[in-house]
């Protein structure tokens, strides 16, 4: 079933499109460069009572009250530090924007369908039906993800 | 308008859609007039100018949609125009039955332009109405369909008929009549022009002006090699008259007049009844003079062509009309989105100028002293913008009473009781983004108050009061707020009933309560004391529903009555939502805003003020009164190194009731500008919304209303 949804996924992705690499501990994600607004250092939000403890609280950006979540604490990848060398990608999906804190951003890459394999059904923390794919880069393997819908669901708490 | 309109030769199909958006909002704000003009109107005693007002609604309407080709609209209000012309030149007597066959075109008329905005079908026949619309404009009223249908059918003809239909739709009568006596045919030249189109504003000003004769371009609409427009005009006025007249939009050098004499052939002459010169008018006779491969071919183009001249037309009516055009040409017309982002932009400015504020306060006064004058200007300047900028989103309450008139009268029918409305104070006015939103609570509270307030007329009658009921609506600035009142002369409200239905319904009361909490109980939900549902009140999920809306809006509502007299709600709201007077305070390392208006006072209090209720209660006495006590450390679950006892306690009070905050201190008390939280995360219980800090952070502003309704339940 993950199979035939995968393919579904992957039918939508036609053409080369360009992702924004990062890294949560060990392992490295793509999402799809025209979900992101811009990528800021971390700065201490105003935190929220009674959230769940990967939504770090709320921030300014720029007149506009922005939740911050910390993919690390989410997903149990790697530690969670705050440091200057943290960074938060600012992921403007449409309906709302939203900072996401992450280990370390790397280069934005162009995959080509023929580059991005299917997922296989694996346990995973991230719920694999939101990863549309594999990319494969040399040696790296991107872990790409419907981010947008990711952080719609119910268990991001941010509805 | 761009260049490309030069190019009004047939074929070319001429891109219209660009000003859709702007006919839309012109055609809504003449039927809202229109609307408003009508339920004005005395049938013993119509006015000129309101009659003159109606009629040129209805033909700015019509002039646009036949622009862009919207046929049902422009068969319709064709047909009003007919009936409202006959009416203004009083050759018919206005009557009830005509007004209110008016205001139902009125209503289909938006209904069409509503679903061609939506790009939906109306799927709406108006064959009925236009036929029922042309009777009353013939003196016939409810004649038999076959007798009005040629009327009918030559005033809703389309537009792009074919040739031969052409002529017979063009007048109601049979093409070739002979002149009327007085009147002229004259061949008149406007040229040479450098636009070719003021030729059509003349035009259009020509069939402005009732009496005047008719007047049909006999060059296709096009310039002749010298750009000179030809036109055929019949007419009994004078030659020197129609020049003053034309005047207005060429200079008299350029217009000259040659007598012709009898009408030649080819034109379907305009007829002397006054009745046909619209029809004539309006189709200008071009249908006959067009050479048959532009009149055979599609709509489209043949609607451009007829159209083209009239592509001004909406801006000439304007100009055509120029005692109003000048009084209305004082304002612009701006999309809210530019007003809003304004008003965000300069919230952005207030908070960097506290910052700076907040810094310069740091600086030596003596060494930066132009820097402290700097920032003191700045401050006023930024305090000064701040206020113009939020009164640009300010609007008369019109908006909001304007749509009461129309309601009760449609009440009055349907409920059967003799309905008047006051309005005072429609001046006083309010931020848009709350007119929007109090428009459905005061809706709901007119009907209730129609529906249940006031008694039947004979009920009145025998009551010893006037046999019109009277809803008044009134609205009035008060310090910081507006007080809008529902005022009614009905039956006003029975203390027993109310306590007798809120027994039933389980609610606590006791016989001790005021009057003002026992006519509160009606905004409980599911309350409702009318003896029988109707579809207009009366299922008692409307009373509760206005409440909570009015609390939403920061606002407050209550209730007062005198039993056999009437009722008054009022209800009142914060002139903005955008900025809040705030208290700052201090919770451990964490700031949180108090808002100002829900602000008792506040008491220095040590630990043993605090006592405690049943093990987990707390409460301090204030002024001989126990109030509940909440830590805001508590609610907030705000993480403390050190245990901390004492501090400050803030006494606030919401919806009748009064609670005791308790924080670590005070910061500071100021204005705030407030952040919604929820258009990017969502509702946080206990939150009302956030704002920005002077150091740039965030501050989550506490939700007193909903604190106060958590202690009682």
């Amino acid at each position: 079933m993950n199979a035939r949804a995968n393919a579904v996924v992957n039918a939508v992705v036609e053409r080369p499109r360009e992702y924004l690499t990062f890294r949560l501990g060990e392992e490295e994600y793509g999402i799809d460069i025209l979900k992101v607004q811009e990528i800021r250092g971390y700065e201490q939000p105003t935190r929220i009572a009674n959230a769940p403890s990967f939504i770090k609280g709320v921030v300014n950006l720029r007149g506009v009250i922005v939740p911050i979540v910390d993919m690390r604490l989410k997903f149990g990848l790697g530690s969670a530090e705050y440091n200057d060398f943290t960074v938060v990608i600012i992921l403007n999906l449409g309906a709302r924007v939203v900072g996401m804190v992450v280990d370390s951003v790397s280069d934005v890459m162009e995959l080509s369908p023929e580059q991005i394999r299917d997922t296989p059904e694996i346990d995973s923390v991230v719920d694999s039906s939101y990863i549309t794919g594999l990319g494969t880069l040399n040696d790296r393997m991107l872990i790409l993800i419907a981010i947008e819908k990711l952080m719609g669901t119910a268990e991001m708490a941010l509805a | 308008m761009s260049d490309t309109h030069t190019s009004e030769s047939s074929g070319d199909v001429f891109d219209l859609s660009q000003f859709h958006g702007v006919f839309y909002e012109e055609a809504g704000e003449n039927l809202t007039s229109m609307e408003a003009l009508l339920l004005e109107t005395d049938e013993s005693n119509a006015d000129d100018e309101s009659l003159n007002a109606i009629f040129r609604c209805a033909h700015s309407i019509k002039g646009g949609a036949a622009t862009f080709g919207f046929q049902d609209v422009a068969d319709l209000t064709h047909v009003m125009e007919t009936l409202l012309d006959r009416l203004r030149r009083r050759e018919l007597a206005i009557t009830s039955g005509m007004i209110d066959t008016l205001l139902e075109s009125g209503d289909v008329l938006k209904h069409l332009l509503a679903s061609r905005q939506s790009g939906t079908d109306a799927g709406i026949d108006c064959t009925e109405l236009v036929a029922r619309i042309g009777a009353f404009a013939h003196g016939t009223v409810a004649a038999a369909p076959a007798a009005v249908a040629p009327v009918a059918a030559a005033t809703a003809a389309p537009v792009a008929a074919s040739m031969t239909e052409a002529p017979a739709a063009a007048s109601a009568s049979p093409a070739a009549a002979p002149l009327a006596p007085g009147e002229r045919v004259l061949e008149i030249a406007i040229g040479p022009l450098d636009q070719p189109r003021l030729a059509d504003n003349v035009v259009e000003l020509f069939g402005e002006i009732p009496g005047l004769g008719t007047i049909e371009p006999s060059d296709d609409g096009k310039p002749d090699a010298a750009q000179t427009r030809h036109f055929r005009v019949v007419s009994t006025v004078t030659d020197s008259d129609l020049l003053d007249l034309f005047s207005f939009h060429v200079s008299r050098e350029q217009v000259s007049i040659r007598e012709v004499g009898a009408a030649a052939t080819a034109v379907a002459t305009p007829v002397a009844t006054p009745a046909a010169t619209p029809e004539a008018d309006q189709t200008f006779g071009l249908f006959e003079d067009l050479p048959e491969p532009v009149a055979a071919g599609v709509q489209a183009p043949a609607a451009v062509v007829v159209a083209a001249p009239k592509a001004e037309a909406p801006r000439a009516a304007d100009r055509a009309a120029p005692a109003s055009a000048n009084l209305e040409s004082s304002t612009i017309r701006v999309p809210t989105e530019k007003v809003d982002q304004l008003i965000n932009l300069v919230g952005e400015m207030v908070i960097t100028q506290a910052m700076l504020a907040q810094t310069g306060r740091g600086l030596d006064a003596v060494v930066h002293q132009a820097m402290a004058t700097a920032l003191t200007d700045l401050e006023r300047n930024t305090r000064l913008l701040q206020e113009a900028v939020m009164a640009i989103r300010m609007i008369p309450m019109t908006a909001v009473f304007n749509r009461f008139p129309r309601m009760l009268r449609d009440l009055s029918g349907r409920l059967g009781k003799k309905l008047e409305l006051h309005t005072i104070g429609e001046d006083t006015e309010l931020d848009k983004g709350l007119i929007e939103k109090i428009t459905d609570p005061l809706t709901h509270l007119v009907r209730n108050s129609a529906d249940h307030g006031i008694e039947m007329p004979a009920d009145r009658i025998a009551a010893g009061k006037p046999e019109h009921g009277t809803v008044t609506l009134a609205a009035a600035h008060q310090g910081g707020s507006i007080v809008i009142e529902v005022r009614d002369d009905g039956r006003g409200l029975n203390r027993a009933k109310l306590l007798a239905k809120a027994r039933e319904r389980g609610l606590s009361v006791s016989d001790s309560m005021s009057d003002t909490e026992v006519y509160g109980l009606i905004f409980a939900p599911g309350f409702s004391t009318a003896a029988e549902v109707t579809d207009v009140s009366g299922r008692g999920v409307g009373m509760d529903v206005v409440k909570r809306n009015i609390t939403s809006l920061g606002g407050s509502v209550e209730i007062d009555s005198v039993e056999g007299q009437g009722m008054r709600v009022s209800v009142r709201l914060p002139l903005t939502l955008a900025i809040m007077d705030g208290m700052s305070v201090g919770v451990a390392d964490e700031t949180y805003i108090v808002p100002l208006a829900s602000v008792v006072e506040s008491i220095h209090m040590t630990a043993s003020d605090v006592k405690s209720v049943g093990g987990t209660g707390r409460v301090v006495e204030v002024r001989n009164e126990y109030l509940p006590l909440i830590r805001l450390d508590e609610l907030f679950d705000v993480p403390r190194s050190v245990e901390h006892n004492g501090g400050i306690m803030i006494v606030v009070e919401a919806e009748g009731g009064r609670i005791a905050l308790l924080v670590d201190d005070l910061i500071g008390q100021h204005q705030v500008v407030v952040k919604n939280l929820e258009a990017n995360y969502r509702k946080v219980p206990g939150v009302s919304g956030a704002t920005i800090l002077g150091d740039g952070r965030v501050a989550l502003i506490l939700d007193v209303s909903w604190l106060i309704r958590r202690v009682r339940h």
